[in-house]
């Protein structure tokens, strides 16, 4: 038996998206800034595009910028936004649990003379609102907050957040990283508040190397890349059609059968995390209930190395991910298990699950079959005991 | 390098190492070990454990408890393979790469699982050694 438990990394494309995108390679491969009609017939699929992701978060289609990633969405976002903006201030807040993508882009911004708070978040993973609130100062431009975390899957305050940030007497963009999110919780940018939207089509059974971000019209960004303009002056370069298509249908699927979709993963979601709650010294990170992911369950089996723990699941036909799974080559633990304060020699062995809708319940059975096994296997070869731990 | 590759794209195991990760041959402990040493940290998520059994200066028996990655569980096993029915003298002249070339080769990053294994080696025979001498001198004073 197998199990794709790692949809958090990235998705098996939908056989729909497939057969959606073919005829833009061969057929309608036209170039959307010329007058003949196969460029027309490009352009209108980008236009059609626009207005079906537009649709799934309330915005308006000339709103959605496409991209090559949530990656790339994210750099546009913040460094656009506060290159924007910096005659008026250099402040930006974010959390100390963001995506690296979000965090790398920081780091640069500080070299260049920005002043970045990193949020800390409580056990859960949770962004406290009055925290940033304390924050912020007439020189903060710009908030930026995931609506989901990717590790451990908590779906933070952001109505919350971008209700203060509309408050303030200045205008402060807030910028939500919606890549682990998107398809996973409702999101409407007029309810949030949310200036800037970052979204990864790989995530939601699209193709790779497509992402898209909204922005709120009237928002000034700065382009961060320059070359050839085709349709959008933010992200130069001729158009990935076929992959703008996918992102679409992707989302359209996955919007089509919301509720459904989401409902199946919280079941499974459920027993996976009760299942792991009868393995002894065993830890759930992140919240219960309404407050995760649909698609999340990350657990730390205490006494035994994650890999390991990845490497024997693989050879029972199971992916999953370390608890780290941005971190995979430093050796470090989890910035964000660091954050909601798991000690270094636990978060070494947490596993993060995330399902899609094509995830079975006889999979997660299989899982829980082999979980508690391999648990015992490692644990019984370890010098360190779990229950000093 | 025109392009810089990541070591994230460098991580890739070979099947020796695998198969020994899948079928380690001298996990567990020895009853009655002549020395034990333990070396690395959980908190840096690697840690060894390594049982000696030595008789008349020759490496009867090795088994190792192993806290870490498929490629910590490997090199440790590999060690014990390395050293088993050897003199102590012979297992000091152990070197590193013998560990990682017994895999097939280890990727950059995970060299240090070869050189954790290594240095709990060291340290087991160090003890020994030390044993030894303070035996070797209790045995006139008593």
């Amino acid at each position: 038996m197998r199990a794709y438990l790692d949809n958090g990394a990235t998705t098996p494309v939908a056989k729909e998206v497939v057969e959606t995108m073919l005829p833009y390679f061969t057929e309608r491969f036209g170039h959307p800034t010329f007058l003949y009609s196969l460029g027309q017939e490009a352009a209108d699929a980008v236009d059609q595009s626009q207005k079906t992701i537009a649709r799934t978060i309330n915005a308006k289609s000339g709103e959605i910028l496409f991209t090559s990633s949530a990656t790339e969405a994210n750099d546009i976002a913040l460094r656009g936004v506060v290159y924007a903006n910096r005659k008026r201030g250099n402040h930006i807040i974010t959390t100390k649990i963001e995506n690296p993508s979000i965090l790398r882009t920081c780091e640069r911004l500080e070299g260049e003379g920005f002043k970045i708070d990193y949020l800390p978040v409580d056990g859960e993973g949770f962004v406290d609102v009055s925290k940033l609130k304390e924050k912020l100062n007439d020189k903060t431009i710009l908030v930026s907050v995931a609506n989901v975390n990717d590790e451990i899957g908590t779906i933070e305050p952001v109505e919350e957040i971008g209700k203060l940030l509309r408050d303030q007497k200045e205008k402060i963009y807030f910028h939500v990283n919606a890549a682990a999110g998107y398809a996973r919780v409702p999101f409407d940018v007029e309810q949030i508040g949310a200036d800037l939207v970052s979204l990864s089509a790989h995530k939601i059974h699209g193709p790779k190397g497509v992402g898209a971000l909204y922005i709120r019209e009237g928002t000034p960004v700065e382009p961060v890349s320059y070359g050839y303009i085709s349709l959008f002056k933010l992200k130069p370069g001729t158009e990935n059609i076929p992959g703008i298509v996918g992102l679409a249908k992707a989302a359209e699927l996955a919007f089509d059968g919301f509720e459904r979709h989401t409902n199946h993963m919280k079941k499974l979601r459920d027993k996976l995390i009760s299942g792991f709650e009868r393995v002894p010294y065993s830890v759930i990170n992140g919240p219960r209930g309404d407050k995760r992911s649909p698609a999340n369950a990350s657990c730390s089996f205490k006494g035994l190395e994650g890999e390991s723990m990845l490497m024997h699941l693989d050879l029972n036909g199971i992916s999953v991910a370390t608890g780290s799974a941005c971190s995979t080559t430093k050796l470090e633990p989890s910035h964000v298990l660091t954050a909601i304060g798991v000690k270094p020699e636990v978060a070494h062995g947490t596993i993060r699950f995330t399902l899609s809708r094509y995830n079975t319940e006889e999979e997660i059975d299989y899982t829980l079959e082999v979980v508690p096994r391999v648990v015992e296997q490692l644990r019984k070869i370890s010098p360190v005991k779990p229950e000093e731990l | 390098m025109p392009v810089e590759y990541t070591e994230r794209g460098m991580l890739k195991y070979t099947k020796k190492l695998i198969e020994r990760f899948k079928n380690p041959k001298n996990v567990g402990e020895i009853e009655n070990p002549t020395v034990v040493a333990t070396e690395g940290d959980p908190t840096c998520g690697d840690m060894f454990k390594m049982f000696l059994k030595i008789e008349n200066g020759r490496i009867e028996d090795v088994k190792f408890l192993s806290f870490g990655c498929a490629a910590n569980i490997a090199t440790g096993d590999m060690t014990a393979d390395l050293i088993k029915g050897k003199t102590v003298e012979e297992a000091g002249k152990l070197q590193i790469k013998e560990i990682a070339d017994g895999l097939g080769g280890l990727p950059a990053i995970k060299m240090h699982c070869a050189t954790l294994a290594y240095r709990t080696l060291k340290k087991a025979l160090t003890k020994y050694k030390q044993k030894q001498a303070g035996g070797a001198q209790a045995r006139p004073k008593g």
